[in-house]
């Protein structure tokens, strides 16, 4: 990669833009508008990477990337395949209750690795699915755009996921039924809740959310006070689509803050991690950050310099209570833009200055551990991973214009189960 | 003095000054008392701290032990447990040296042999200081045999009666039995079985990951074999917040001990000479083979036998006998304290509640059990230490929580001890400084969180425990930390 540090910071951030976009446009099934969970070879599709997918093709048809009409096109592809495809409690359906299995297959659409029925990724594909819904406000297929996707979205049985209680399992599979999993704490299921509380025909028990809030720890931590959560995506994910700025749920209110301003909070933590160092991992400092779930060396054990140092595959870091086996993700720093910029980019041009192999073809690997030394260099994640990219192209979006928290505050799902889950003020407002 | 008090060597008659100790071969119960003023049914912590305090209070005291003095926690449970994790401790702090400058020549033998020998010296050491002789001095009565209730103010052992004005029930609790097919067919080891054991086996399956099951898994994998450990649950130790149950689970993945949460053991068969563990983790199957299986899945309350019917003592929904806020029964000449009736089945709690209830049935105290504040620990590496309430106690009571929390990889000590993994969290009632509880995961977290148990039980609030003096460096300065970080939370009003 040449020296993209040199670019302007407007130059240098909207070609990592358009570089995570393209990876829609590479990495999906035009037939079916499936994308791939990962660029490696025979990567099923991640119904949550076609939710970003569907929330990326406004940001390329804005900045030029894409037609609107490519993006309608890929869009209703992929409205199309949701709907039609087989909705039952068999093991090979596409999804059950409106729900979907987090991989599917590329091709067939059809559920892959016996995996669970996915709660949290369906809806961030549903996420996606609404964003498509007020974006392609025309004529023609995007007629068809907004009711395909008003269907699938009443169509998700959010009631059924509470499983009688009060709060959401994190997934189900024909074989056993609800997973044992639940959300304990803060974390991206924001989201999730927002969207099950909006819905008009199969809402979550407007308990839910309160109930979930419970679990909540409210921490001073370094000197910042901070809802407590440890990897950085869980401070991200549901902030992608919606604006926080300025609203407030009950639980915000009572500490005199809001969840962007959390965020912001979070990303004060993970940079002073970083120039902290408890575990002295090499690179790490004030501008290398970002531990979060993402690719890594995978589960094997080393002694370096004397000291015997665990590496974990592909799971959730966090901070500052860990895992931390020096593995960050480098497009995370950049995904704080709307936050923290000075932050993001001080901190994304030291990686690239100091590590440029973390980014390739414009897109940046899912993790990178210097630590780890593998062929003098070190340890790289092999290609790209479709969440990262997803993420990174609309904060960035966020950053520049905020077209997607736009679109989505246009959506009176959305402030239906903003109000539901008690926000108030703010944009709420208007 | 070497600062050893344990006998270096082993004594061939150790085992029977255990004995001797705890159950003496040939013991004659004494004549009974026309009437006791005090009956303590079990000898463990709760029935000796019982009987011990109503003789200080110059009552009639009988105290009937129907197996060994001690109880669970000498016998089968804190005291034998923690003289193997030292063990394993030591012997996995000599793998580590090379980290702290002095590399071992040769890989370190283990024997096994002197490991249990070393613990069964300890529990022998330890046994003295309760001992039947010693009780006895004290004025107790003390009777060996299975009692049972004949009347609300009568127990039978044997051909004897035992009349008594007050009665306390402190008969602790016994592992949880296996429900899993196959499993007794197999043969499976409990807390009070495996400190038993004269070999060390190659494999070890621990069903359960409550504290002692994480402990066992740790050490024993510390001390050789393959340990896999199976827990039903999403975490250890479900009573232990998230972050303080993944720092174990890392901890014990670190040692080498296969973890499998979210796994349910599902039946059990031999084969080949191995038992084999038959799994299922939601859909997908496994099996696990290993030499031996801990089975370490909870602890019921001992009521078998006891005929409580007779004398007018109900039992709770989880099969514990009944007891009010002030550990009386359904009967009122008749209390409760320890693991037969609390769901804090710890030792501690055992004690005090020994405590609470002689007060209230000698001494026409009013003491409740609900203002007792329990410190407990989990003793693996790190250790987990909770008091108080949790986070979410405290927001299901609608009191606004804070947490101060200090990582101890910002403690001096910590640093200079190679132990930054862990924290220590102080939940403080917002826009107060009350102390609502702590959370602390440290090396030494069983006796930072006394500190907090003194600190909470003075009444003693952040800005109060800000001012302490502690010594540096010492781990415990993570609690002073947090309690300064309080204060400059909350700045001081100056007149300036």
């Amino acid at each position: 990669m040449e020296n993209v540090t040199a670019l302007s910071d407007e130059a240098l951030i909207t070609r990592l833009q358009r570089g995570a976009f393209s990876y829609f446009t590479a990495h999906s099934n035009p037939r079916n508008g499936l994308v791939a969970d990962t660029s490696r070879e025979g990567s099923p599709c991640s119904i949550a990477v076609v939710g970003f997918a569907l929330s990326c093709y406004p940001v390329g048809v804005r900045n030029g990337w894409i037609s609107r009409e490519e993006a309608a096109d890929r869009t209703l592809a992929a409205l199309l395949f949701f709907m039609q495809s087989t909705q039952s409690d068999q093991p090979d359906a596409t999804g059950y209750k409106g729900f979907y299995y987090h991989f599917l297959d590329m091709q067939t659409g059809k559920r892959v690795w016996q995996c669970e029925l996915s709660l949290i990724d369906t809806a961030l594909l549903i996420a996606g699915i609404l964003t498509a819904a007020r974006y392609f406000d025309g004529d023609g297929a995007e007629i068809q755009i907004r009711a395909l996707a008003d269907a699938l979205y009443r169509r998700v049985d959010w009631r059924w996921a509470q499983n009688g209680t009060e709060t959401i399992s994190q997934g189900w599979k024909p074989e056993c039924g609800f997973l044992h999993y639940g959300w304990e704490g803060y974390n991206e299921a924001a989201i999730l809740y927002v969207l099950g509380l909006g819905s008009p025909t199969f809402p979550l028990s407007e308990s839910a959310y309160k109930t979930w809030g419970l679990t909540y720890q409210w921490e001073n931590l370094t000197g910042t006070d901070v809802l407590y959560s440890g990897p950085l995506f869980t401070h991200l994910f549901s902030h992608a689509w919606i604006d926080f700025r300025g609203i407030r749920d009950d639980f915000m209110r009572k500490k005199h803050s809001d969840y962007f301003e959390n965020t912001k909070a979070a990303i004060a933590l993970h940079r002073e991690y970083g120039e902290r160092n408890p575990r002295d991992f090499n690179g790490y400092c004030r501008n290398f950050w970002g531990i979060t779930a993402g690719d890594g060396p995978s589960g094997q054990d080393l002694r370096i310099d004397g000291r015997d140092q665990r590496f974990f595959g592909y799971m959730s870091r966090g901070v500052p209570c860990g895992p931390d086996d020096g593995t960050i993700a480098p497009w995370a720093m950049l995904a704080t833009l709307p936050f923290n910029a000075e932050a993001a980019l001080e901190g994304v041009r030291h990686m690239l200055d100091r590590y440029p192999q973390v980014c390739t073809q414009d897109r940046f690997a899912s993790g990178f551990n210097p630590t780890l030394i593998a062929g003098g260099r070190g340890w790289l994640s092999e290609g790209w991973y479709g969440l990262d990219q997803g993420l990174l192209a609309m904060m960035i979006e966020n950053y520049r214009s905020g077209l997607i928290w736009e679109i989505f505050r246009s959506s009176p799902y959305v402030r239906a189960g903003l109000k539901s889950a008690g926000f108030e003020g703010g944009w709420l407002q208007s | 003095m070497n600062g050893d008090p344990i006998p270096r060597k082993t004594k061939p008659n150790d085992s029977k000054l255990y004995a001797r100790r705890v159950r003496p071969q040939g013991w004659q119960n004494p004549p009974a008392e026309s009437i006791y003023d005090f009956a303590v049914l079990g000898a463990g912590p709760a029935g000796i701290a019982a009987a011990e305090a109503a003789a200080r209070l110059g009552v009639r005291v009988a105290l009937i032990e129907q197996d060994r003095i001690g109880g669970n926690s000498l016998n089968a449970g804190s005291i034998p447990s923690k003289a193997i994790v030292k063990s394993a401790g030591v012997y996995a702090a000599m793998h580590k040296a090379e980290k702290f400058g002095a590399p071992m020549p040769s890989e370190p033998p283990l024997d096994f042999v002197k490991v249990m020998e070393r613990m069964r010296r300890i529990r022998t050491r330890v046994s003295e200081h309760h001992s039947a002789e010693k009780l006895s001095a004290l004025g107790i009565d003390v009777f060996f045999g299975a009692a049972r209730f004949e009347s609300r103010n009568a127990l039978r052992i044997g051909d004897t009666q035992l009349r008594f004005r007050k009665a306390l029930v402190a008969t602790g609790a016994r592992p949880r039995e296996s429900e899993i097919p196959g499993l007794n067919d197999v043969g499976y080891l409990t807390s009070a079985t495996i400190f038993d054991l004269e070999t060390l086996p190659q494999r070890l399956a621990v069903i359960g990951g409550g504290p002692l099951g994480c402990e066992m898994a740790q050490a024993f994998c510390r001390l050789g074999p393959r340990v896999t450990i199976i827990q039903n649950d999403p975490k250890f130790l479900p009573r232990e917040e998230r972050d303080a149950a993944e720092i174990l689970s890392r901890s014990m993945a670190r040692d080498g001990v296969e973890i499998r949460l979210n796994t349910t053991v599902v039946g059990a068969r031999a084969a080949n000479g191995a038992k084999i563990l038959q799994t299922v983790n939601n859909d997908v199957k496994h099996e696990i083979e290993t030499d031996e299986i801990l089975l370490s899945i909870g602890r019921v309350p001992n009521t078998n036998g006891l005929a409580l019917d007779s004398a007018g003592i109900a039992l709770d929904d989880k099969g514990g006998i009944k007891v009010d806020d002030f550990l009386r029964t359904t009967n009122p000449d008749v209390y409760a304290a320890g693991d037969a009736c609390m769901d804090l089945k710890f030792t501690n709690a055992a004690r005090a509640s020994a405590l609470i209830a002689v007060q209230n049935a000698l001494t026409e105290g009013q003491e409740r059990q609900s203002q007792l504040i329990v410190p407990w620990c989990t003793y693996c590496d790190p250790e987990i230490a909770h008091i108080g309430l949790h986070v979410w106690d405290a927001r299901r009571q609608s009191i606004p929580v804070k947490s101060f929390t200090i990582m101890m990889h910002d403690v001096d000590r910590a640093i200079t001890e190679s132990s930054g993994d862990g924290f220590v969290k102080i939940h403080i009632a917002e826009g107060t400084d009350q102390i609502l509880g702590a959370t602390i995961v440290a090396s030494r977290a069983s006796e930072l969180i006394n500190e907090m148990s003194v600190i909470m039980s003075a009444g003693i609030g952040m800005a109060g425990l800000a001012k302490i003096v502690h010594t540096y460096p010492a781990e415990s300065g993570a609690i002073m930390l947090a309690a300064l970080a309080y204060t400059r939370d909350r700045p001081c009003k100056t007149n300036t």
